[in-house]
């Protein structure tokens, strides 16, 4: 179980939190200028990274702050805030 | 009589003996043995039988290390699958052996040593695969596992649970994980000391190298120091992320008489000190009762004063044994050391010459002679000559295995063969993560102890603490493996000679060099193959060994074969421990309307309605079924009045100047221009546009909505409104508040519910005009705060009166009371469910099962025209476009009209066993026309009316003629009067 830092209420254990995957960028707010890949892939398609990559949760048993944190999937090691751009 | 209890020594209690019967055997032993340790002091060699080819087998290990051992506790408090090594003597105990019948002397199943020949690795995949597994698989079952589940009539907790946390956790309290925690919790770290020796010490108390009394003096310090807990007679069994690490405690002394506790304790430094297991070397018919661990042999005489032999013969390739070989001379034993080695330690001869031990080098041990126990080994000479040497006792050394276990279950440590201990250790591990002693392969006591001061002062260093000076202990241990020269096995001079190299599951030399033969070269495949390392000890003894012949069969080095993946558990864990207090309903707790109590005085049958929420399914009359309670409530809801509970429904509150916009996108039908008081039907898709969930969503007045999920949608529901507000649109000024158990909820429904209302003098007005169909009124009735929504779940005319909570139970007796007059009767959920499918409205679970979009279900009237986007258009278009062939939402008739048809039944071309063509997603007897009806989806279904299709259900085709899906009311008249 992992021990994870929600930017409210600080280290919690995973228990109080929901994970809502990998962090893909927001919804694009005109879908229909996308064309049918791009648009499928930002439905589907995630990285699956080895290693570190962004996800995000939900502290749904606590302040309900959803939040992006970085973290190893190998390792686990947890790093505070996205690495950078949101996946495509 | 060759195995005995010695008058002096060890760590058992000799004033408080203890009776104890096993296989029907009534015998003595006394407090601080274990089962293992007091029948070898009763020369009870024979204890089970193995598992595959009913051996007979004896003790192997005196630990965790035992591959066999495992015996059924019939009392006190009836256990199965315990091991003889680690369970502690109680008074009056009563044991069996198991996979023996009718017991480990004389057992039936023996017989299946005479088919040894034909039960080679692999054995089950290729002799079971014709005609089919499931025509042998009741046999197997029958035949297969370690005992019998104890016969108990109701589920009794045997555990806890308990959470625990600390600086430092150690793991194991031999030479180096006492130094480690004594350093800490002097530094005034907060240490918890995990242990499973009945002692303190490791392997020091059995092997006499402490004559001090160190170990001792630190637990005894440890226990004063108050930010320590020492946890003695406890196993750390599993290693999971971020530092928690699982802690078997066996017969907890403060636990009220429970046998197990099970820990989770979160440590921000962890040290595994756990040791090191003592490998075998394989030799023909090495399985024979008396053959064991040279280490095993120690620990029977310093441990628990039983000397296991008089005429032993010790078979190492390394100077661990001769410790040994020694102790069993001090004990009045006759001993021969057989070393493969050309040229042992020096001082070790020395010591072995003085003590009168008969010594051998260079040579080999080749097979064992006895059946119910060893009765002489053959031994060859570096010349080839074989001698053979009469004994009742064989001690075997071939070498050492850090327990670097836990460091592994982290995923981030290697397996690192080192050739000069030839043996594997682990290379790294997660940074607050460490590995002391033995189990880095550290093997000299006054090392370990020094090792297990270096790791606490890293772990304190990296807690930002100072260690505390540590004072070099004085230990002895003159004989240790430090010069290892590895001998997997000894080959057997006559073929079809067993040699055993994992003892648990019956795996000999043969079938690893008939699996590589085959094949199944990698180490993992192999292990699957001969279940070589699944046993009991999970490859503790055999492991390297199997590992080693592997790298000796295929010329490939050891590090190159590698090892097999190390999973929790470390130590076989009782499912009663996990499961600790939780019975059903505390693991996975029910939710409860208010009204639970109201439903059940009047005979509700309960049960779960989505999400864990406990709803009345009917309320039987004395002599009735669930069938006929469920018509006879469904027949009032249609022809006078019922009254439901539905309070479960998901409810969502929104405010907020962007509801509109949030609505908009949420749905799929224009909601931006809904007005104060009225309400609207909507169907929510996810992103790959198919169907979410419906529901109904009123706007009470001008800035406050409610929104409705169905019951088992309303985390998922949840969820998904959230992530739009928080990730996707953050902008949007929405408050989100779900508030599905602060409403409890009184659903009036039926031809007369309007009455039934007007009975209960509403302050508000309810006039048709006033409250039309969809419309939203709120007052009181009495003194009771309600809110109403006029809609329909039914097929009829509803009421939705919704009430605080606390006023759910004073709002239902006044529904009863004004009701009376006209017949209402309480409806549960499988009057709902006939009602729903009569009317053809969808539910969720049913038609709405994750794979149907909105024109399947016949809802694309519904879908705006005029909206831009909203959630799961694009890839509803998408897939409309690209997948013309989809399950179309129908009525079902079922040719025979009293034929039920299982829901979720496939329907097939010509109830064929082919390809799907739809299936059926609901089916009930109808009230309205007296017989059975059904919806389904069918392949172009809406194209295919008054066709006959076909159900299939194992055997049987059910015919069924399509209709339109809606058996009542269809042009809504009753719903909206």
């Amino acid at each position: 179980m992992l021990i994870l830092a929600c930017p409210w209420c600080g280290e919690r254990p995973e228990g109080e939190f929901i994970c809502l995957g990998e962090a893909v960028q927001p919804r694009p707010l005109d879908p229909s200028a996308l064309g049918d890949a791009e648009w499928a892939a930002y439905v589907s398609d995630r990285r699956n990274i080895r290693g570190r990559h962004d996800e995000r949760w939900w502290h749904v048993r606590g302040c309900n702050t959803m939040f992006t944190i970085g973290r190893d999937t190998v390792t686990h090691q947890v790093f505070a805030g996205p690495q950078g751009e949101a996946a495509p | 009589m060759t195995a005995v209890r010695l008058t002096k020594g060890g760590v058992i209690d000799r004033t408080r003996p203890l009776s104890f019967s096993f296989d029907g055997l009534s015998l003595g032993g006394f407090a601080g043995d274990t089962l293992a340790s007091a029948l070898l002091a009763n020369d009870v060699m024979l204890v089970g039988r193995s598992f595959k080819l009913h051996r007979p087998r004896g003790l192997f290990g005196a630990g965790y290390d035992d591959p066999g051992s495992m015996v059924e506790r019939l009392g006190p408090r009836p256990a199965t699958n315990q091991l003889a090594t680690t369970t502690m003597l109680e008074e009056g105990g009563v044991y069996r052996s198991v996979s023996t019948w009718p017991n480990a002397r004389r057992d039936v199943g023996a017989v299946a040593q005479l088919f040894a020949r034909l039960l080679p690795a692999g054995f089950y995949y290729k002799t079971f695969m014709w005609p089919t597994w499931h025509l042998f698989e009741p046999f197997i079952r029958g035949a297969a596992g370690l005992g019998r589940v104890p016969g108990i009539d109701a589920w009794e907790p045997v555990g806890e649970s308990r959470y625990g946390s600390c600086d430092l956790l150690v793991v194991g309290a031999g030479p180096a994980g006492l130094a480690a925690a004594l350093v800490a919790g002097r530094s005034g770290a907060s240490v918890i000391l995990v242990d499973d020796g009945a002692a303190p010490g490791g392997r020091l108390p059995g092997d006499g190298g402490d004559p001090d009394g160190w170990a001792s003096a630190c637990w005894q310090e440890l226990a004063t120091l108050p930010k320590v807990r020492l946890l003695p007679a406890a196993t750390a069994w599993g290693y999971h992320e971020h530092n928690l690490v699982s802690v078997l405690e066996r017969a907890p002394r403060d636990a009220c008489g429970l046998d197990l506790r099970n820990w989770k304790i979160r440590a921000r430094q962890v040290i595994v000190a756990a040791g090191a297991f003592e490998r075998p070397i394989p030799f023909a018919d090495n399985d024979r009762p008396g053959v064991m661990l040279a280490s095993a042999v120690r620990t029977w005489l310093g441990r628990f004063a039983v000397r296991p032999g008089g005429q032993a013969v010790v078979f190492t390739n390394n100077a661990s044994a001769y410790g040994a070989a020694l102790a069993l001379a001090q004990s009045g034993a006759a001993v021969t050391l057989v070393d493969a080695r050309k040229e042992p330690e020096p001082e070790a001869v020395a010591a072995l010459a003085s003590a009168g031990v008969a010594l051998a080098t260079a040579s080999l041990l080749a097979k064992a002679h006895g059946a119910a126990r060893v009765e002489a080994v053959d031994v060859i000479d570096g010349s080839g000559q074989v001698r053979r040497l009469p004994c009742d006792l064989v001690a075997v050394s071939g070498g050492w295995n850090p327990a670097f276990h836990l460091a592994s279950q982290t995923r981030q440590a290697r397996s690192v063969w080192r050739d000069e201990l030839a043996t594997f250790v682990a290379d790294h591990g997660p940074a607050s993560f460490r590995l002391a002693g033995a189990a880095r392969a550290e093997f000299e006591p006054v090392a370990c102890a020094l090792d297990g001061a270096r790791a606490a002062g890293e772990a304190l260093a990296a807690l930002g603490l100072r260690a505390h000076a540590f004072e070099t202990p004085t230990l002895s241990e003159p004989f240790v493996a430090q010069r290892v020269e590895p001998v997997w096995f000894v080959p057997p001079r006559r073929k079809g000679d067993k040699v055993f190299v994992d003892l648990a599951g019956d795996v000999t030399t043969d079938d690893v060099g008939l699996a590589l033969r085959e094949g199944f070269d990698s180490i993992e495949l192999l292990k699957r193959y001969t279940t070589a390392g699944m046993g009991v000890d999970q490859g503790k003894s055999g492991n390297v060994n199997v590992i080693g012949i592997v790298g000796a069969l295929t010329g490939a080095t050891t590090q190159a074969v590698g090892t097999t993946t190390f999973r929790p558990p470390f130590v076989p864990v009782e499912f009663g421990a996990i499961a600790g207090q939780r019975n059903k309903a505390r693991l996975y707790p029910w939710r409860h309307t208010p009204l639970t109590d109201w439903h059940i005085a009047r005979g509700a049958v309960m049960y779960e309605a989505g999400l864990r929420w406990q709803r009345p399914g009917y309320y039987p009359l004395p002599g009735e079924d669930w069938s006929a309670a469920a018509a006879r409530e469904a027949r009032a809801v249609r022809e006078a009045v019922g009254v439901y509970d539905g309070t479960p429904l998901g409810k969502f509150q929104l405010k907020g100047p962007d509801v509109p916009r949030l609505l908009d996108l949420l749905y799929i039908s224009d909601f931006s221009k809904l007005g104060p008081r009225r309400g609207k039907y909507g169907v929510m898709l996810s992103d790959d546009g198919l169907i979410m969930d419906d529901g109904v969503v009123f706007r009470l007045n001008d800035e406050q909505w409610l929104l409705h999920s169905s019951t088992g949608a309303a985390d998922r529901v949840h969820q998904h409104i959230e992530q739009i507000l928080q990730i996707h649109r953050p902008e949007w000024q929405v408050s989100l508040i779900p508030v599905t158990s602060q409403w409890a909820n009184a659903t009036l429904c039926g031809p007369e519910a309007r009455e039934v209302l007007a009975a209960l003098q509403p302050d508000f007005d309810i006039t048709r005009e006033a409250l039309p169909f969809m419309g939203t009124a709120e007052g009181k009735i009495g003194d009771i705060p309600v809110r109403l929504f006029r809609v329909s779940w039914t097929g009829e005319a509803s009421f939705e009166l919704n009430t605080p909570a606390r006023h759910a139970a004073a709002l239902w007796d006044r529904i009863m009371v004004a009701g009376a007059a006209f017949g209402i009767t309480p409806v549960g959920s499988e009057a709902n469910h006939i009602l729903r499918v009569e009317a053809g409205y969808i539910s969720t679970g049913h038609e709405v099962d994750g794979t149907s979009d909105t024109f399947d279900l016949g809802l694309g009237p519904l879908v705006s025209r005029t909206k831009a986007d909203f959630i799961g258009k694009r890839s509803m278009e998408l897939r409309r476009r690209m997948d013309p062939e989809r399950f179309e939402l129908v009525g079902l008739l079922p040719t025979e009209p009293s034929r039920r048809v299982p829901e979720g039944a496939p329907i097939t071309p010509a109830g064929d066993r082919v390809d799907q063509e739809g299936f059926v997603s609901a089916c009930v007897a109808s009230v309205v026309h007296d017989r059975i009806i059904a919806l389904g989806l069918l392949r172009h279904g809406r194209s295919r009316m008054g066709e006959t299709v076909h159900a299939r259900v194992h055997d049987e085709v059910i015919p069924m003629t399509v209709v339109a899906p809606v058996f009542h009311d269809a042009d809504r008249a009753r719903v909206k009067s």
